[in-house]
């Protein structure tokens, strides 16, 4: 009695203090997030936000937990019973929003509707290609036929949404933006879609899985930062992500927000041009006369190059702690990670060493390219590096541009050194050996993303081998020892690992995901006293 | 009268068209869709597939010509990240937009009329310095700014408005208006404001100055020696009169409103036209930004006429024949 007398006394007092009021105290939870939601449909438009609302609405057979490790989800085991085929084992008594089972049958009829979505501007037919054919065993056994061993097929399909072969016969994007057609089995069930401004969702109450805390959420776009940040001061929003790293110092002071960071799978690194060998489009020597020779194609300018970057300055002082400096692709306890590869320790003199070793004792000219508004702070990190490299001889003028026209211009190969990121969408390494360092080959899909045209066939070959390589102990180390090949041979510049912010109110907490990806489920009221 | 018309649209068309092809070619030699908008994951095969299915594998005159052909029968196109077509995409989200030009463009005669009435007849007291030094701030503070600062005032620490966003909608004809409800219109207050703070500085100017000539004209000073009192010849005989250009003005006024509220939408989370256009952009989602350029134009086009055609009805010495 006293207590809850108590108990309304503070909802009353937290009532009248603007900024704290509501929702923390029913079940509701009003969360905004910066990027776009651009699709209800799971499988039309491959991009992270698009599958963060998937992961709340609908359920796929394996699932990434929050540190990207493989776990079940609509399927309770799965195993290679011939080097070509997977068995997966379906959990039972799982149903959609609409009653209907989930069965066998939905798994097969998602497969083929994954590949055939009109329009889509970017497919996740990439995560079923492997998949020959489907056969099914009973109600609740299926076995992927795969054209070649495939290991890495359970990963892929923690990325396939599972539809109702009933209810998605036909299905439409729009039917889905409509709502109509969004059913799935996930935690939440859909009440209300505005493109651009909100999603409104409501507890699945029969979900096979932990429940949800929230009876209600709504879960709005709000692409600007301030506005997200001043949003959450406000009371309007409970929870936001992507907090600007300019706010985070008073943030941090502030007792009216927590804050849960937490180091992503996303890597920022410098793409160089191995494209050309007879001198590279932005490389001059260093009175500004052309090269006949590509500096970058020697192996002790791209370590000299690396070595300069001062990679814990970068992270304390342009990105305010919220970057890992980083020697390799992926977090040291991620799969296929080395454990004890460190960045590379900075070294301004060895590097001047070995760029006299090169044969350019007076350094060069170069222009280093980027973005300046897709990976955090992009442009400033590009402005700090060229400093850098200018210490140690190499002249750098900095040109920053929107992605738009930046990413056009790399593929068109007009660039000499370049900053991208990577979020690797497997966890493992594989993803970004195979799309980033891998030598450029159509038909195997290999370095879609190696945009300075990096080639190393030994490398190639141990990756080739780790892809075919169904035991996970072996294939672990063969991707190891591709990535450190690649390293090795700075055939890329890693410079850091970003780190993922969320605020909220100090009334709740959250399980941050590696992978960035922001959902509902993941948050919680914080252990109640 | 039906020739000038004729003439009209048939310029109209022109301009339509010509916007279309600029917006063509300028998209074109930015980048190319795909690189934005597909998964980083893609391999080549994706990458083909995905440029074929927004029909981007064919020469640019190719795709204008079948965009016209669709135009023509009413189809601008399906937008490359909705999958929406995108005139209903552009469509769903004009009510946001008309509510708030609206509203700011009432702000701005709710405020602007009385101040600059006041310092138009008061032009040497301290009150109308004051009014006339805060139109100056109300047009050279920048919209965002101004947008954050009433958040950080209105929202974070006095906690009286909602900091962003749209609030609950209710459905008249068939289209989603946030002002009719109560919750509505305190989403509705901030980015209005925001929105109006320059046009109610330049109603202020234009009435000050209105209300200083006409002050002097003859017909105030007959009025005055007639023996009526002050507030009539205000009212009436002087407020009258300088309402006409500032109408004129407020009308033009709007149609940018409605084009270009960019800032405040997207400082304000506001579902409009505006932010959409930005983020089209921000994806080189070619088929909205045609669709919303060629809308604005259309637009624009038909406050020009509506205007003409309202000067050769209110004065007759303006022939519509001539040119």
């Amino acid at each position: 009695m006293i207590r809850r007398a108590r108990a309304a006394t503070v909802a009353a007092v937290l009532a009248l203090t603007p900024g704290l009021a509501g929702a923390a105290w029913a079940q509701n939870l009003t969360m905004a997030v910066g990027a776009q939601v651009t699709s209800l449909d799971p499988h039309y438009h491959a991009l992270s936000p698009n599958f963060a609302v998937a992961t709340m609405l609908f359920d796929t057979l394996t699932r990434l937990d929050e540190n990207a490790r493989l776990q079940p989800g609509l399927a309770e085991s799965w195993k290679p019973v011939e080097p070509t085929i997977w068995e997966f084992k379906l959990r039972p008594g799982v149903k959609f929003h609409n009653g209907n089972d989930f069965a066998a049958e939905d798994v097969a009829f998602t497969v083929d509707r994954v590949p055939n979505v009109p329009n889509s501007p970017s497919s996740y037919g990439i995560y079923t290609r492997a998949i020959e054919r489907v056969e099914l065993v009973d109600p609740l056994t299926v076995r992927f036929h795969t054209r070649a061993p495939y290991p890495l097929l359970p990963t892929d399909l923690a990325q396939v949404a599972m539809l109702d072969r009933q209810t998605h016969e036909n299905a439409t994007t729009e039917g889905f933006n409509a709502g109509t057609l969004a059913i799935g089995t996930g935690p939440f069930r859909y009440v209300s879609f505005r493109s651009g401004d909100r999603l409104e969702l409501q507890r699945n109450d029969d979900y096979w899985g932990e429940k949800p805390h929230w009876e209600k959420v709504s879960y709005r776009i709000l692409a600007n930062d301030a506005s997200r940040t001043a949003a959450l001061l406000a009371g309007d929003v409970d929870f936001i992500d992507q907090v600007p790293t300019s706010d985070l110092n008073n943030l941090r002071r502030s007792d009216r927000v927590h804050l849960a960071e937490r180091d992503g799978l996303r890597i920022i690194f410098l793409a160089l041009d191995h494209q050309h060998p007879e001198g590279s489009p932005l490389i001059t020597d260093a009175q500004g006369r052309k090269l006949s020779v590509n500096p970058l194609r020697d192996m002790r300018v791209r370590r000299a190059l690396s070595l300069a970057i001062d990679r814990p300055a970068i992270a304390a002082r342009v990105m305010e702690g919220t970057a890992k400096p980083s020697g390799q692709f992926l977090p040291t306890s991620a799969f296929g990670a080395i454990p004890d590869l460190e960045a590379p320790a900075t070294d301004a003199e060895a590097a001047k060493k070995l760029l006299a070793e090169a044969g350019y004792p007076d350094g060069f000219r170069i222009t280093l390219s980027g973005p300046n508004d897709r990976y955090i702070n992009d442009s400033r990190i590009i402005q700090a590096i060229g400093q850098m490299w200018t210490r140690i001889g190499v002249r750098t003028t900095v040109d920053a541009q929107p992605w738009t026209t930046f990413v056009a211009r790399a593929g068109r190969f007009e660039l000499s050194a370049f900053l991208v990121g990577w979020s690797s969408s497997s966890g493992e390494a594989s993803n970004p050996l195979r799309s980033l360092v891998a030598t450029y080959d159509r038909d195997k899909g290999f370095g879609t993303s190696n945009r300075g045209r990096y080639s190393n066939p030994a490398m190639d070959a141990k990756l080739e081998e780790a892809l075919r390589e169904l035991d996970d102990g072996r294939r672990e180390a063969l991707l190891r020892d591709a990535t450190r090949m690649a390293m090795e041979d700075v055939g890329i510049i890693p410079i850091h690992l970003q780190k993922n912010v969320w605020a909220m109110r100090p009334t709740l907490t959250h399980n941050s995901r590696t992978d960035e990806l922001t959902r509902a489920q993941d948050v919680r009221p914080a252990a109640s006293n | 009268m039906s020739v000038y018309l004729l003439r009209r649209l048939l310029q109209s068309a022109l301009v339509m068209l010509a916007m279309s092809v600029i917006v063509f070619v300028g998209v074109y030699a930015i980048g190319d869709p795909v690189e934005i908008l597909i998964s980083p994951d893609a391999d080549q095969m994706e990458r083909e597939r995905a440029i074929q299915a927004l029909g981007l594998d064919l020469p640019l005159w190719q795709q204008y010509l079948s965009f016209l052909a669709n135009a023509l029968r009413g189809d601008l196109g399906r937008s490359f990240v909705f999958n929406e077509p995108a005139l209903q995409l552009i469509l769903q989200r004009m009510p946001a937009t008309l509510e708030l030009a609206f509203g700011a463009m009432f702000l701005a005669l709710l405020v602007g009329l009385p101040l600059g009435l006041y310092a138009g007849l008061k032009p040497n007291s301290t009150g109308s310095k004051v009014i006339m030094a805060g139109s100056i701030l109300g047009f050279s503070l920048p919209t965002f700014w101004v947008g954050l600062m009433l958040i950080m005032v209105f929202a974070v620490q006095l906690g009286w408005l909602p900091s962003t966003g749209r609030g609950p909608t209710v459905e008249v004809l068939g289209l989603r208006w946030s002002f009719l409800t109560w919750d509505g219109l305190r989403h509705l207050a901030m980015p209005a404001l925001n929105l109006a703070l320059f046009k109610i500085s330049l109603v202020i100017r234009l009435t000050r100055a209105g209300v200083r000539e006409t002050m002097l004209m003859d017909y105030v000073k007959f009025a005055r020696a007639k023996g009526l009192t002050n507030n009539r010849v205000t009212y009436v005989h002087v407020f009258k009169n300088i309402l006409i250009p500032v109408v004129t003005v407020v009308g033009l006024e709007l149609g940018s409103t409605i084009a270009f509220s960019v800032v405040t939408e997207s400082v304000f989370a506001w579902p409009g036209m505006g932010k959409l256009i930005i983020d089209s952009i921000n994806v080189l989602d070619r088929p909205v930004i045609v669709a919303y350029l060629m809308i604005i134009v259309l637009m624009f086009i038909t406050i020009n006429l509506v205007v003409d055609l309202a000067y050769s009805a209110l004065d007759p010495r303006v022939r519509l024949e001539n040119k």
